[in-house]
């Protein structure tokens, strides 16, 4: 059997977002072109645009195309650290960010850089579920902050933030608001308003939409500098030919979302509680990783202490089950998810700890044969494993 | 449309991380004659060999194990265990990291510093057979030499630090904070550098 259990890595095409895919694929125009063949390019651009437009409750306009969530992150961080008093009107005085400790890479790694580039950056805590500490952003909050960027739901433990509140309260204080929703939007409600951001990050394979594209969220009034410079595309807001595919695919994978995440969500939530429970009664010694009700209805991470997360995923790989780790020593570095590190779990529960994220193609049939695969993998490592010899750390608790 | 690739890993670690040999089983390691750990949960890596020994001949007659650890790890020390049966105690005590990794026909370099404990492990249990046979004096030693009083760093950091990427002075400094105080022991530490990475890496 096989099992695709890493829908938060990327997903399936939708088939519908397929179909239009395949009937659009001799769409070649540029866009920008003012004939027949742009013509019928741009109709289809703009068409994507306003399905993302209406399906967070934004304006067309507010909506810049881009190739990935990553570059709608690096973009609106990087808007913070500007040399030209001429650029960002009103916030150029502003070069302190504010973000958490539990972000993708593709902001962590830009804070760093633009720390390097002369900005202030800060990191919020989380606490043991992942939930940042609005106490602390209280207390950083002041008049040298620009932005504030907070994930909406967390790729590894599916923690969600209350943006609503973050918003108010990074508003009150005159800074502008970012969340990268590339895990949320698809998957929850997500209204702009409703949420109070100024930027929001959009990303189309998270939601069975093609790879490559994304969108970016930019309030009307905002101060906005291009990322990617040298055209007038995305009205000079991002330079380069469309992915017009791309773009097209991302519509579509929208639309089909508005469609069915609601029953969808709620069919992934009552699988998540069987895998659950079924891991519980089946498992010994076993920690669940995130928040216990505020999470993805479709993510489950959870630690088996004693066994080596690499070694997990490549013996389930044999088995035909696809699931991701936060364990170090499958990600090349030597450290531990720094997410499962930021919620205090300590550095065995996180090298143990794998990722297992549902889709909509998931099953019951495939829920049972994990169940059933699952614990004889966990038996297998353990068996071999350190930690239960005599005197080991786990001995005791079998 | 090509399709899935193989793993990372060559076709005999892949067997060996498939049907590990010489797993030790249960918990009990007084049948043995050595027994050495090496390396801790905390870090991700963990590693025990256990062996028997001909008294007479000091041959190693059986070499089990246990591990906490990733794929690779499993898979060195597995084949480590088919490699040391018949040698004698002198023998294994020198196989050195780089002839596993040949036996399993290569590592990624990211993986190096995952077999690495595995033979760690079985000098560990080599010097327990020593020790418990009242053969102190055949105890091999590796004593750490401080190559950077300052911040007090030894030539096992910067083997570390090699293994786990360092490749240059400066990402040696990165990843040691070695020579970042008075810089003295910055040709010393190069030589070794260099030493580090021909025998682990052959370059």
């Amino acid at each position: 059997m096989k099992v695709y259990f890493d829908n938060n890595a990327t997903t399936p095409l939708h088939p519908e977002v397929k179909k239009e895919l395949i009937e659009a694929m001799g769409m070649f125009g540029n866009p920008s072109s003012m004939h027949a063949w742009g013509r019928e390019a741009r109709a289809n651009v703009e068409d994507a645009r306003s399905r993302v437009a209406g399906f967070i409750g934004a304006h067309d306009d507010e909506i810049v195309f881009v190739g990935s969530g990553s570059e709608a992150n690096n973009t609106v961080l990087s808007l913070f650290v500007c040399a030209s008093n001429q650029c960002i009107p009103g916030t150029k005085m502003r070069s302190s960010i504010i973000t958490t400790k539990i972000e993708h890479p593709c902001v962590l790694e830009t804070s760093e850089c633009l720390a390097h580039r002369g900005a202030r950056v800060k990191y919020l805590n989380v606490d043991r579920y992942g939930k940042v500490d609005l106490d602390q952003l209280a207390g950083m909050l002041g008049d040298d902050v620009g932005l504030v960027s907070v994930m909406m739901a967390n790729n590894e433990i599916g923690t969600l933030q209350d943006i609503a509140t973050i918003s108010k309260m990074v508003h009150e204080c005159g800074a502008l608001m970012h969340t990268d929703a590339v895990q949320a939007v698809g998957k929850i409600p997500v209204d702009v308003a409703a949420l109070g951001v100024d930027f929001l990050t959009i990303s189309a394979h998270k939601i069975y939409g093609p790879k490559g594209v994304g969108a970016l969220y930019v309030k009307k009034g905002i101060p906005y500098c291009p990322f990617i410079r040298g055209g007038h595309q995305e009205r000079g807001r991002r330079a380069g030919t469309e992915n017009t595919l791309g773009i097209l695919g991302l519509g579509k994978a929208v639309e089909m979302r508005q469609l069915e995440m609601e029953a969808e969500e709620k069919r992934l939530a009552s699988m998540k509680a069987i895998l659950k429970k079924g891991i519980e009664e089946r498992i010994d010694d076993i920690y669940f990783n995130g928040h216990p009700t505020d999470s993805l209805s479709g993510t489950l991470n959870v630690s088996f202490p004693g066994a080596e997360g690499e070694a997990i995923l490549l013996y389930l790989d044999l088995e035909g089950i696809a699931v991701s780790t936060g364990s170090a020593c499958a990600s090349g570095s030597l450290d531990p998810s720094h997410v499962l590190l930021a919620t205090g779990v300590d550095a065995e529960r996180a090298h143990g700890s794998i990722r297992i994220s549902l889709g909509r193609e998931s099953t019951m049939q495939e829920v049972e044969y994990m169940l059933d695969i699952l614990p004889k993998t966990i038996k297998r490592i353990r068996d071999m494993s350190t930690a239960y010899i005599k005197g080991g750390t786990h001995a005791a608790s079998r | 449309m090509l399709q899935a690739g193989e793993w990372a890993y060559t076709e005999k670690l892949k067997e060996h991380f498939m049907s590990p040999k010489n797993i030790m089983q249960g918990e009990n390691t007084d049948e043995f004659d050595g027994v050495g750990m090496e390396g801790n949960l905390q870090c991700g890596d963990q590693m025990m060999v256990v062996i028997k020994v001909d008294r007479d001949t000091e041959v190693i007659t059986d070499c089990q194990w246990k591990t906490y650890g990733c794929a690779s790890a499993i898979a060195s020390t597995s084949i480590l265990s088919e490699m040391v049966k018949g040698k004698t105690l002198d023998q294994a005590f020198h196989i050195s990291p780089k002839e596993v990794a040949q036996e399993l026909g290569g590592l990624p370099d990211n993986k190096i510093h995952c077999s690495v404990l595995g033979d760690k492990a079985l000098r560990a249990a080599i010097n327990n057979y020593y020790v418990r046979n009242g053969m102190d004096d055949k105890v091999k030693q590796e004593q750490a030499k401080t190559i950077c009083q300052c911040m007090s760093i030894t030539d096992h950091d910067i083997e570390e630090a090699v293994l786990k990427g360092a490749r240059t002075y400066f990402e040696l400094q990165e990843h040691t904070k070695l020579g970042t105080v008075c810089g003295q022991c910055k040709d010393e530490a190069e030589v070794l550098l260099e030493k580090f990475k021909h025998i682990h890496f052959g370059a």
